[in-house]
């Protein structure tokens, strides 16, 4: 997917360039745009590695655990299959403890744990199971408190205002994990009905 | 808001450190493993970033971007949506270092300050590449049939990319 979407936007962009007598900019602009790549991963660096070894400090003194308790009592909500499944639970809870805090890297191994108990409770089935669903939306559907990539992004570009952003970042998120996770009910409810 | 948002490094910062302390962590030797956490992140991610950005910045010199963004923003602007945002809203779900590079376009183009801008941030902060995570979770388990997840996750996904715009609209429009 992605390789045609490059190769098709490189490729239109000097078709395009051509029926406009742009070429010569394109070429400039593959060129500066490298250029600024570089920039930017540099200018990123420094705020992803703070916040990286901000929470590395987190997760050795015990936050994240502490954190993860809070997260539980949404579970029996989201998760009514689940009640007596506390292996499933745990890493689910890990999981999103991790996103919450922008800890993607460690987010997806424990994200992938919490499926594999899934699967098993689900008897390996090809078919995804009610909580599979959930938990899968709620991981699409990203509930993060500091975004620190885009933070760190908008730092680099200059922003004067680089957390400005958050409230509304806040507000995103939850208004999606509302509406998918009320998706998820509705639609695994209609086809129990149907069946 | 303004208070909430400036507060929240500050109090993540103190309480961080002082529970690290409180714990008898050694503080700046797990600060210094985190960072090096972040710097393989940044390495991690720069040679796509150099190909995507390179691309998208062709887009936009040689006038199609422009040119495109002309034909859809009678449409787009209906819904309230600045038709600059539509092609990050098409690439997000499907691309996280495409739509993050399509983010740093933009800043640069309009200023990370501007409304442009700090839509493409919250709409960036706020979703996932909503694909890539539906194929790994469901991937690594052998799940064939995933019944209504991907149309769940999309509405959750197209939520938040209009829910994105209307609140910029109303806090910095």
């Amino acid at each position: 997917m992605m390789n045609y979407v490059w190769a098709g936007m490189i490729a239109a962009s000097y078709l395009f360039a051509f029926f406009t007598g742009n070429v010569e900019a394109v070429t400039k602009g593959a060129m500066d745009g490298a250029q600024r790549a570089v920039e930017m991963v540099f200018g990123l660096c420094g705020m992803m590695c703070l916040w990286t070894g901000l929470l590395e400090v987190a997760r050795r003194s015990g936050l994240t655990d502490a954190l993860a308790k809070l997260v539980r009592p949404l579970l029996s909500l989201l998760f009514p299959d689940l009640k007596k499944e506390p292996a499933a639970k745990s890493a689910i809870v890990m999981n999103m403890t991790a996103n919450f805090l922008g800890l993607s890297n460690a987010a997806t191994p424990l994200g992938l744990a919490a499926m594999e108990e899934l699967s098993r409770i689900n008897g390996k089935s090809k078919r995804a199971s009610d909580a599979m669903c959930m938990f899968v939306v709620i991981n699409t559907a990203s509930i993060t408190l500091l975004p620190n990539t885009l933070l760190a992004l908008r730092s680099a570009a200059g922003s004067t205002d680089t957390f400005g952003i958050l409230v509304p970042v806040w507000i995103c998120s939850i208004a999606s994990v509302i509406v998918g996770t009320m998706a998820v009910a509705m639609l695994s409810r209609r086809e129990a009905r149907r069946r | 808001m303004r208070i909430l948002s400036v507060s929240v490094m500050p109090v993540l910062f103190l309480v961080i450190i002082a529970s690290g302390l409180f714990r008898r962590v050694p503080v700046f030797e797990a600060f210094t493993d985190g960072a090096k956490e972040g710097l393989k992140t940044a390495v991690r991610i720069l040679p796509a970033l150099v190909g995507l950005i390179a691309a998208i910045t062709m887009f936009r010199s040689s006038g199609l971007l422009t040119f495109l963004t002309g034909c859809l923003s009678p449409v787009t602007e209906k819904l309230g949506i600045p038709a600059e945002i539509l092609p990050l809203a098409l690439l997000r779900p499907v691309s996280g270092s495409g739509s993050l590079a399509l983010v740093e376009d933009l800043l640069t183009a309009h200023g990370p300050d501007s409304l442009v801008g700090r839509i493409a941030s919250v709409m960036m902060g706020s979703t996932e590449t909503t694909f890539y995570t539906l194929a790994v979770y469901f991937g690594s388990v052998g799940v064939k049939d995933t019944r209504f997840s991907v149309w769940a996750a999309l509405l959750a996904d197209m939520t938040a990319m209009l829910v994105s715009v209307w609140v910029c609209r109303y806090f910095f429009g």
